[in-house]
Formats: C-alpha cells, sequence, structure tokens
C-alpha cells in the first residue's frame, strides 16, 4: 500500500470476497460490519494518497472475537444472553487499533463467554477449522483463528484464558500470542475469569504479531491491572537464538494424550532452534498435574461472579413471560446461557460458597503460587520454555462434546501459563496427518520479546510460515 | 419507660457517602443529588459487559484519615473484596466491599457516656436506588432503577455494641458525624442520605451474660428518628419478651409516619455473599511515609480541641463544645480572637450571633464595644453592613458617647421629659430607671453609652 500498488479499499474488498466465497463453509464469522469497514479503509486510502499513513497496521483488515467491545456493533460473547447488545464504548485494545488506523471487519465466533476449546460451545454455530472442514479450529478464539487460517482476515483479536488463543492458533496452523497478565488492557473485553484473561493478536507470520502486540499493549488508566513496563516487541525480533537457552520440561513433552505426530514435529522443532545456535536445557514443572484442577476452580469462581451482571433487567435478552424478579433471573438466565456455561456457574459459585471456600478457592490460589514458583524457578535455566501447544492436532467436531472433562484437557498444556500469568505465543511447526501442529514458546513475564524472538528464529530456520489454507 | 431489669445491647453499622468529586471506581461525577435518574452515570457504574474499576485514591485517603481520626489500627495492605448478590439496584451482581482485609479496625470513639469501640471502618462502593410506582413495594405496578447513586464511594463503620440506650446511640452518631465533618471525609447529612445510622438492637436482663437475639434498624433519617426508633425497639422487645414471646432476628424500618418500627426482611437465614478478592484491583500498600502525611493532614480533632479552648481561653466547658460543634466555627472562632479580640466576648459574639463577617471585622467590633467606643446594639447594626467596621463607625458617626457633659445635656433633658418615671424611682420603683436608660438612649440616637447613663441618671436622681 506504501508504494500504491494496492489500497485499504481494494484489500478490504477483495476480503470481504474472499470471506463470501469461504465463509459459508468456514463460519468463522458472526456477524460482519462491512458499511462501516469501507468507511474506515476509506479514511485510510486517504492517508496513504497523502503519504501519511498511520503506521503499518494502518488499512489492514481486522476481525475482532465476539468478547471485546466495539462501540455501536453487536457485541454478544458468542451467547444468546448478549443478543442485541451494543456496547457505548470501545475495548481499549480496540480503540489503539483504531487510532493505528486498523479497519474492523467483524465480530468473530467463539465459545460462549469464551468457555471451551472448540467454539463448539457458540450459543450460535460451531466453527469449522479451514484445514479440515469435519474439525474443530479450537477455541475459545476458534472464529478469529479460522478467520485468519482461511485468509479472511489478515490480523485478528482474541483472548486466552487457560490457551485460548494459543490452541485455536495450533490447531488451524497461524500465529497467535497471548501476552503477559496485565500487558494489554482488559478494558472493554467481557471477562470470563478476570485473573487470568489476556487479549491477544493472531497472525500469518511472528512479526505481525509483534506488531499488533506493539500497538496493544501498555498501560491503561481505565484498567487498575495493566502496566507500566516499557513496551518494545520488536528491536529484537530478528536477533536469532544464538546463546539463548531453550528450556524442554519434561512434564510437558510426555504429557498425557500427546499424539505422537505432534510429539515427533515439536521435537524436530527444538532441534531446528539447537541447529540455530539455541543451548538445550532441561527444566521440571513439577506442579503442571496441580494446575489443570487448579485452572478449573479459579476460572469457573470468576466466571460465576462475573456473569451474575446478566440478569435480563439492563441489557441483552430477558424472558418477557416472567412475572416476578426472581422468575426473570430464573427464566434469563436459563434460557439465555448454554449447558457449558451454567456448567462453570454452578461449579464457581459452588467452589466460593460458605464452607467450601477454603477447600476450593483458596486451595487452587495457592496451587496457582505453586505453578508460578515451577516456572520462576525453571526461567533461572532457560530463556523460554518450548513445547506443544495442543497435545492434538484439530479433533473432529462432536468429538468431545460429551465429555467435558477430555475437552478440559485440551488446555493442558497452555493454562499453566494463565495461572502464572507468562507471555507465551504459538506458531506452525509442521503437519501431523494433514493437520497443522502448534509450537508454544513461553517466557518469563514482561518478555514477550523473548517469545516473539525465539519464534521468529523457529520461522527463519525452518522456513515453516502460516500459509492460508487451501479452498 | 424501660424496665430496670432490662438491659439494652446496641452495636452501630454506619454507612458514610464520601465527599469526593468522581465515584469510587469512574470518573462519573458524585453531585447527583436533584439530577434527572440515570444521568450520571457511566458504562463502568452501569455495570456494561466489559468495564473495570480503579480505585479512587481520594476516597481511600478519606477513609484512612477517618480512620486515624478514630484510633484505628491501620494494615500495611488493604484489599477489596466482591460480595455477591443479585438485586436490580445492584448492576454487576456483585458490591466491591472489603471482607478480610479491610483499611482499618480495632478503633474507638469517646462520647459523653463513655468509650464506643470501633470494629473496623471500610470502603465500598454504593448501590444504585429503586423507585417503587405505587405506595407499597408489594403493590407497585412497576419499579424504576436509577444508577446516579451506583458506584458512589460508601465508608462503612461498625462498632461493638457498646451502647445501650437511645440517648447513647443518638451520642454516637452525632459524635461521628461531628468528626467525619471534622477530617473533611463527608458532609454526613442524615437527610440527604450521606450518614445512614443502623443500630443493631436487642436487649437482655441486667446480668445476663447472653445476648438476645438482635434487630437491624433501617430508614433512620435523622437524629430525632434514630433516638425515637432505637427507643421504640427497644421497648417493644421488652414488651414482647415480657409477654413471653421470642424476638425475631430480621431488618426492621422506622415508619416516620407512624413512629413505629416495622419488620422489612428476615435474617433468619443467613446469605452466602461468596466473598473473593477483586480480581480487577491490586491490592492497596499502605506504606508509612503515605500514613505520615495523611496524619500530618489531619486538623485537631473535636475533644482535644474544646479541651484547649478551655484551657488556653478560660472558657467554660459549654462555650468550647458550642465553638467545637463544627470545625468552621471553632476555625472563626480562634481566628477572631488571634485578630485581638478578647476570647470570651468572641465566644459569646460568635455563638449568639453566628456572624458572618471576616474574622479581623468581629474583632475590631469586639474591641470597639469593650473599649465603650460602640455599644451592642450598634455593633450588631455595623456587622450586618458588612466591610471594615472602623471606617463605618467614622462615616455614620455612630461613635458612642461617653462624653458626660454631652450625655448629661440628654439625660437632664430626658429627665424633665418624663416625670412621671423619674417619680416612680423615687417612690422606690429601682426598674423605673431602666426605662430611663433607654429613653436616653433613643434621644441619643442610639449612640448613648448605657453604663455612663446609668451614672449619670443614678447621680441625678440620688443627690
Amino acid at each position: 500500500m506504501r508504494r500504491r500498488e494496492t489500497t485499504p479499499s481494494e484489500l478490504l474488498e477483495r476480503q470481504l470476497a474472499d470471506i463470501e466465497a469461504r465463509d459459508g463453509e468456514v463460519h468463522a464469522y458472526l456477524r460482519l460490519t462491512p458499511k462501516s469497514a469501507r468507511a474506515q479503509a476509506a479514511a485510510a486510502d486517504q492517508r496513504y494518497a497523502r503519504g501519511e499513513p498511520l503506521g503499518p497496521l494502518d488499512g489492514i483488515p481486522m476481525a475482532v472475537k465476539d468478547v471485546l467491545c466495539v462501540d455501536g456493533v453487536e457485541t454478544t460473547a458468542g451467547s444468546q444472553i448478549l443478543a442485541g447488545y451494543h456496547p457505548p464504548y470501545d475495548a481499549t485494545a480496540i480503540a489503539r487499533l483504531r487510532a493505528a488506523g486498523a479497519v474492523f471487519v467483524g465480530m468473530t465466533n467463539c465459545d460462549e463467554f469464551a468457555m471451551g476449546s472448540s467454539t463448539e460451545n457458540s450459543g450460535y454455530f460451531p466453527t469449522h477449522n479451514p484445514w479440515g472442514l469435519d474439525r474443530v479450529p479450537g477455541g475459545s478464539s476458534g472464529g478469529s483463528a479460522a478467520a485468519v487460517a482461511a485468509g479472511m482476515a489478515v490480523l485478528a483479536l482474541g483472548t486466552d484464558t487457560g490457551g485460548s488463543i494459543r490452541q485455536p492458533a495450533a490447531l488451524c496452523g497461524v500465529v497467535g500470542m497471548k501476552p503477559t497478565y496485565g500487558r494489554v488492557s482488559r478494558y472493554g473485553l467481557i471477562a470470563f475469569a478476570s485473573s487470568l484473561d489476556q487479549i491477544g493478536p493472531f497472525t500469518r507470520s511472528v512479526t505481525d504479531a509483534a506488531q499488533v502486540m506493539q500497538v496493544m499493549a501498555g498501560r491503561d488508566p481505565r484498567d487498575a491491572t495493566s502496566a507500566a513496563e516499557p513496551v518494545d516487541m520488536l528491536s529484537e525480533l530478528e536477533a536469532g537464538v544464538e546463546g539463548l537457552r531453550i528450556g524442554v520440561a519434561r512434564e510437558y513433552s510426555e504429557v498425557e494424550g500427546l499424539e505422537p505426530g505432534v510429539r515427533a514435529r515439536v521435537d524436530e522443532a527444538v532441534l531446528k532452534l539447537e541447529g540455530a545456535g539455541a543451548e538445550l536445557v532441561e527444566v521440571a514443572l513439577p506442579h503442571t498435574d496441580y494446575g489443570l484442577a487448579a485452572y478449573y476452580i479459579v476460572a469457573p469462581a470468576e466466571a460465576s461472579s462475573n456473569l451474575a451482571r446478566f440478569d435480563g433487567i439492563k441489557y441483552g435478552a430477558s424472558d418477557p413471560n416472567a412475572q416476578t424478579l426472581v422468575e426473570t433471573y430464573l427464566r434469563t438466565r436459563r434460557q439465555g446461557f448454554g449447558p457449558e456455561v451454567r456448567r462453570r456457574i454452578m461449579l464457581g459459585t459452588y467452589a466460593l460458597s460458605s464452607g467450601y471456600y477454603d477447600a476450593y478457592y483458596l486451595k487452587a490460589q495457592k496451587v496457582r503460587t505453586l505453578v508460578a514458583r515451577d516456572f520462576a524457578e525453571a526461567f533461572r535455566d532457560c530463556d523460554a520454555i518450548v513445547s506443544a501447544t495442543s497435545p492434538t492436532v484439530a479433533f473432529e467436531l462432536g468429538a468431545k462434546t460429551g465429555d467435558p472433562l477430555a475437552m478440559y484437557l485440551c488446555d493442558v498444556l497452555t493454562l499453566g501459563g494463565n495461572l502464572a500469568g507468562l507471555p507465551g505465543i504459538s506458531l506452525p511447526c509442521g503437519e501431523a496427518g494433514g493437520l497443522p501442529v502448534g509450537l508454544q514458546v513461553l517466557a518469563p513475564q514482561w518478555r514477550e520479546d523473548v517469545a516473539l524472538r525465539v519464534a521468529r528464529a523457529y520461522e527463519m530456520a525452518s522456513g515453516v510460515t502460516a500459509r492460508v489454507a487451501p479452498a | 419507660m424501660i424496665a430496670d431489669s432490662w438491659e439494652a445491647v446496641i452495636g452501630m453499622e454506619v454507612h458514610v457517602q464520601l465527599s469526593t468529586a468522581s465515584k469510587m471506581f469512574c470518573s462519573c461525577s458524585t453531585d447527583y443529588l436533584g439530577a434527572p435518574p440515570n444521568s450520571h452515570v457511566c458504562p463502568v457504574c452501569l455495570g456494561m459487559p466489559g468495564v473495570l474499576p480503579v480505585a479512587n485514591r481520594t476516597a481511600v485517603e478519606k477513609v484512612l484519615k477517618t480512620a486515624l481520626a478514630l484510633n484505628c489500627s491501620i494494615p500495611d495492605k488493604s484489599k477489596f473484596d466482591r460480595k455477591n448478590y443479585f438485586y436490580p439496584d445492584l448492576p454487576k451482581g456483585y458490591q466491591i466491599s472489603q471482607y478480610d482485609l479491610p483499611l482499618s479496625r480495632n478503633g474507638w470513639l469517646d462520647v459523653e457516656h463513655g468509650r464506643v469501640r470501633i470494629t473496623r471502618a471500610h470502603l465500598e462502593e454504593d448501590t444504585g436506588s429503586l423507585k417503587h410506582a405505587g405506595d407499597a413495594l408489594h403493590a407497585a405496578q412497576e419499579s424504576l432503577v436509577d444508577l446516579n447513586r451506583s458506584g458512589m464511594p460508601l465508608m462503612e463503620i461498625v462498632s461493638e455494641p457498646d451502647i445501650h440506650s437511645a440517648e447513647e446511640a443518638r451520642d454516637y452518631a452525632m459524635a461521628l458525624r461531628q468528626l467525619l465533618r471534622y477530617v473533611g471525609a463527608s458532609e454526613a447529612d442524615m437527610e440527604k442520605g450521606q450518614l445512614r445510622v443502623e443500630p443493631n438492637i436487642s436487649v437482655r436482663r441486667r446480668g445476663d451474660e447472653k445476648l438476645g437475639v438482635k434487630t437491624e434498624l433501617k430508614n433512620l433519617n435523622s437524629f430525632r428518628a434514630l433516638y425515637r426508633g432505637v427507643e421504640y425497639e427497644i421497648r417493644r422487645q421488652v414488651e414482647a419478651l415480657e409477654k413471653g414471646n421470642e424476638i425475631v432476628q430480621e431488618t426492621r424500618g422506622w415508619s416516620e409516619a407512624e413512629q413505629r418500627t416495622f419488620s422489612q426482611r428476615s435474617k433468619e437465614y443467613a446469605q452466602d455473599y461468596r466473598y473473593f478478592p477483586e480480581p480487577d484491583l491490586p491490592p492497596i500498600v499502605i506504606d508509612p511515609g503515605w500514613l505520615d502525611r495523611l496524619r500530618g493532614e489531619l486538623p485537631e480533632l473535636p475533644a482535644p480541641r474544646r479541651q484547649r479552648l478551655v484551657r488556653e481561653h478560660g472558657l467554660s466547658e459549654q462555650d468550647a463544645r458550642e465553638l467545637t460543634a463544627e470545625r468552621t466555627t471553632a476555625d472563626y472562632f480562634e481566628a477572631v480572637v488571634a485578630a485581638g479580640a478578647e476570647a470570651k466576648p468572641a465566644a459569646n459574639w460568635v455563638i449568639q450571633e453566628s456572624p458572618r463577617t471576616a474574622p479581623e471585622h468581629l474583632a475590631a467590633l469586639i474591641r470597639m464595644v469593650s473599649a465603650g467606643t460602640i455599644n451592642r446594639d450598634q455593633a450588631r447594626d455595623v456587622m450586618a453592613a458588612g466591610g471594615d467596621p472602623e471606617q463605618i463607625v467614622r462615616e455614620r458617626g455612630l461613635a458612642q458617647i461617653s462624653d458626660e457633659s454631652e450625655l448629661g445635656a440628654i439625660v437632664d433633658r430626658v429627665l424633665a421629659d418624663n416625670p412621671r418615671a423619674v417619680a416612680d424611682y423615687r417612690a422606690g420603683k429601682q426598674q423605673a430607671i431602666q426605662a430611663l436608660v433607654g429613653k436616653v438612649i433613643g434621644a441619643s440616637d442610639r449612640r448613648a453609652n448605657a453604663q455612663v447613663a446609668r451614672r449619670l441618671l443614678e447621680e441625678r436622681l440620688n443627690p
């Protein structure tokens, strides 16, 4: 666009045409916003015409996970309970990207309130994996991952509470980054689990992910948990891994249910990094097994409180036939929330109840501290930890919907990063059985630069990059 | 009214709306009284999906200052918690409050009847309010939600059950109000809902160790309502127990119209609020330097100030109490004294006249009255005129006539014009001289020095 070979409007029109052509099968988008997108693109056209683009994201079409509030655009968190809700404000991440010239194409499908690992818990419809339409795209940010994988968006935003960016990125063969907790403002993110949620990008290259991070990250006075740490995602991006120590944890490389094809690709990737000059180090993450249990106490507990505001009184759906206040609450919530959301609200409510709090919530918080300590100790011996992102490649639609525990195990390699608040990135490292395999790089808090640098080094060393899934 | 064999045991829960420019967790204005419903709101205090709270530092400081004034211990670290429950005036479905690490604990407030221990003072957000169309909640056709009040900073101060009568309950509330106004925490106007006092009342046979079943009293919108409500509730409980009935643990409201309490909500089944740490707000770290600064900003508090006024200025305990009722009054009094007025007449002026004139002007007036330049009536007129008193006295030619020859001429004329009063006095009616003094003052255009006039009258009438 800088070279005037194309314009933001042309790019947007091609994008809309691709969506038209492919989304009938993939179902990545819940709703498109072509009118406002065309206006944004036209404004970007002018800036390029004047030779004054706002930066590398100016005029780039972007998809937004349906949990991020976009001013005036219906935002539902993938739930019927918010059907028809138009937020009166932009999430901070959206506002920053808007100011950088990004063109918002539409809202992408996700598991309801980001609760799930396959996007099958959407209150609307499931999304299909562009690499195999009978397969799930992962979740909860499955729509965003699938949109980027199918070439229906250059960039997309997702949120990651236990792996909801990295796991779908892996299953769809794209790059997905979950930043350090506190790195990107959560203001305007419809909360699932407040102490775990982070917003991050989906892209088809590590460099693009770094560019988006550079724009989104940084202290926001509207989010008291956002940090004032300096933001530099780019200057060390091409520095390679020469001299870096890369940790491999047995608890991750030998995790239960790890498919051989996934393990093979990840082992090859680790060797590639070694070949590029990294030193391999074995590290231990002994509390990994307890992390999953702790996660499924803390996250539902916070969710049970965060979702209390959906009471049928103020916004979204409300049962018109309810006769009393309590009936309004009960009927609206029973009809508006899907089964997985109701399950987690019940789990979380129970975990916080008087008499059970110490045994569940408090114990889970202690485990969380231990998991964080595991990582802190591991990072004394290494600069980054590399593993598979997901134990499996994309599974078939319906394969795990009847078994919540099997679904929860999808996050076993990613949720430790959330419990410890670490940055992590997933990037493609080949295929197994024709389906993408993802490589996860975890780094110490505030060291997104290290995760990005290792990921970029792998891209360069392996020549493996994300590509658009063939139609 | 309450038989001597019974003892009332009362603990107080007081909610105080803090006086801040913006709400507790958003930047909405707090100046909503009289504004249209839902006009002082934003996505944050409306509890819209995706919003986050950011704590108001001024509100935290106001609680800490109050806590210091209440002799509380303050921890190094405090945090907010979520109190979860459903109600239409609570837009998030939880209230951000403080559970196990409040901003302060274990203090006391000395009131006239003795010391009331303070259990804790913590910070939370206020709820919105409901307007029911119709007379009664259960008969209402519609209930409307107004969220202007939602997210207002609210301090909760809980006392130990150290109060034993309606009078003590009122005294405690008044002393607390005075303290809150001194430290600038709140305007604490009960009628505006800025000070909400909720006594927890039980009675027991005198000498019993075990506490009786308590009721919590709400809707007390004035100190008078507080007094009457507590008095009523004690009597109701004693009468019920004497008849052999049981007290039900419940929340009761005070009906101003009927002057009685009524059952509002049974508390037999304690609600489970599922408190847990608010993940959206980092803990509050209270470092000693911050606390020192706040301590330094505290004004002299009512009790020590009262004692000092007695000690330094020789005032009566009663005068000192009246002068220290409000910090602004005491400040004003001391400014008048600092400007050169004698303390005792300054106290009288401040207490009796509620002057609004500049302290140095009042001091000048008091000096002129003491020096006999003008009399008290004139001084009042000068004060009402406003401005520099010396200049006004000069311009109006008000200076009091103390000159004996000038005043003597007026006295002679008054004596000549009032033979009846003169005769009365000589016949032994001593008070008749008062009427004559009044005539002299009148005849002098209110400028006569009354004391000199009286002496001159007496000299002439008793040769």
